[in-house]
Parts: C-alpha cells; structure tokens; sequence
C-alpha cells in the first residue's frame, strides 16, 4: 500500500518551483532490526517528473536518500494551470503515480 | 553472484561480513531495473564511482552550487540542494563520500527542467559531499564538506 505524495508547484518568475515530498521507508538494507537480522533493503529506485505529460527530469536513487523523500525541482517555460505529474518506482516494484496543478 | 552470496552466507557474522551480504543480496534482488545505474550505486569510493560513470577527470568549476548547511545535526537527514549554472546540463550526480555506497542520487534533465534539484540524504558521519555534473558532453564537479553531529545509518 502507498500513500499519496504532497506536491507543491508554485511559479518563481517564469520558472516553476515543484517540492514534492514522498512516503516511503527506503530501507538501506545494513540495518538490522530487534531480531538481529538484516531488514531487507526497501526504496525508491526511479522518480519522473513530468510537465503536462512530457518527462523533464527524471532521478535514480540509492538508498541513501533520507526516509519519506523531499525533492525539488525546477520546470522552465511553464504556466499557472499547467499539470505536474510525478511517478516513482521503488526496488520492490511498486510504484506511485499523484499530480498536481501548477499555482 | 548468487555463488558469492552462497559463500558469504556459510562464512558468517562480522559486521563486514553482514554489510557485503546485504549489497549483493539486495542489488541481487532487482534483476528487472535494468536501467536503474547498478554499477553506479555500487562503487564504493569516489576514484570507483567515477570509472563506472566513465569520466576521467571533471574540472572543478565555479558554476556549480552545493547548497547545504555546514553542520548537519541529524545525518538521517541532510538537506542537499544542487544547481548548476553551466550551458545544457544534462545530469547532476550528487554523492557522499564517506557512505558505504557513495552515490546517493542521479538527476537527468531535458532542456525544459532548470538543473536545480533539492534532497535530503542520509550521511552515516562527516564527509564531503561531492557533485558531478554533466554539461555539454563534459563533466563537472564541486563538492562540499558537510560535518554530521549524530550519524544517519543503524537509525
């Protein structure tokens, strides 16, 4: 089960600002739990975001990217109402598509 | 690999031991992302990481911005921001030198996304953080040191 992203798009000058901030364990897979056994590695491999449906940025991450993943980045020639979509993948398979309204 | 893991497995205990096993069995474990950079993420130093990109050697350049604080209290979670300023950036690369597995996280641009990005990484003790980029067929890099108060990993 994935829970949804908060995705925050907001225009600075003719730039858009997109944070997003993802829940996900990502687990390194060196810790080890209560029961002295390794917890198997959990995370994000892949995030795309998306403007109006056309990839701009595409990231690949390790597991050492922080617990429930902040990202920011920026979008050029972008309007007000202009739809931002970002996807993720994580090592497991599982993958979480939300969206949002540029404000 | 699975042999490797096999003779791991039977030797045992050992915090090096448990580290190298969990590497191989978790990379093991995603035989379907093959375009997630495997090799990338796996190297282990920076002379290493840098091989697996196939960049010989990248030019320190001014035009390249780590933005971080200097003294991160929690390493679970360092603020990591990285912009560059030079023609057609395509990748940022941003790594952690003293991680187990120094590549933290690979960014790719088009032409229409500003190379700007904003994260936050886990940082096991103090370490430069290092940021290649690739601009116009060439790489780049900068890097920064960041001191950690309380380490980010077993947490």
């Amino acid at each position: 089960m994935t829970s949804p992203m908060r995705i925050r798009a907001r225009m600075a000058g003719d730039v858009a600002d997109v944070r997003v901030l993802m829940a996900h364990e990502m687990e390194t897979g060196t810790r080890k739990g209560s029961d002295g056994k390794i917890v198997p590695a959990w995370f994000i491999q892949e995030v795309v975001g998306s403007h109006n449906g056309k990839p701009v940025m595409t990231a690949q991450w390790g597991p050492a990217i922080s617990k429930n993943p902040y990202l920011q980045f920026k979008i050029k020639g972008a309007k007000a109402g202009d739809k931002v979509t970002v996807t993720w993948k994580d090592n497991k398979g599982e993958s979480r598509t939300d969206e949002a309204a540029i404000a | 690999m699975s042999m490797n893991r096999r003779d791991v497995l039977k030797v045992s205990g050992g915090a090096a031991v448990y580290s190298a096993l969990a590497s191989m069995g978790f990379f093991a474990a995603n035989p379907a992302m093959a375009a997630w950079k495997k090799e990338w993420f796996e190297a282990k130093s920076i002379a290493d990481t840098l091989k697996a990109m196939g960049v010989a050697s990248p030019a320190e350049s001014a035009e390249l911005a780590i933005t971080s604080p200097d003294i991160a209290e929690n390493g679970a979670v360092v603020p990591v921001g990285v912009a560059s300023k030079l023609p057609k950036t395509e990748m940022i690369a941003v790594m952690v030198e003293k991680n187990p597995n120094m590549m933290a996280g690979i960014y790719e641009f088009t032409p229409a996304a500003d190379p700007d990005v904003s994260m936050r990484v886990k940082m096991g003790q103090s370490s430069d953080v290092f940021a290649v980029v690739k601009a116009d067929g060439k790489f780049y890099m900068t890097k920064k040191e960041i001191k950690v108060t309380l380490g980010g990993c077993g947490g």
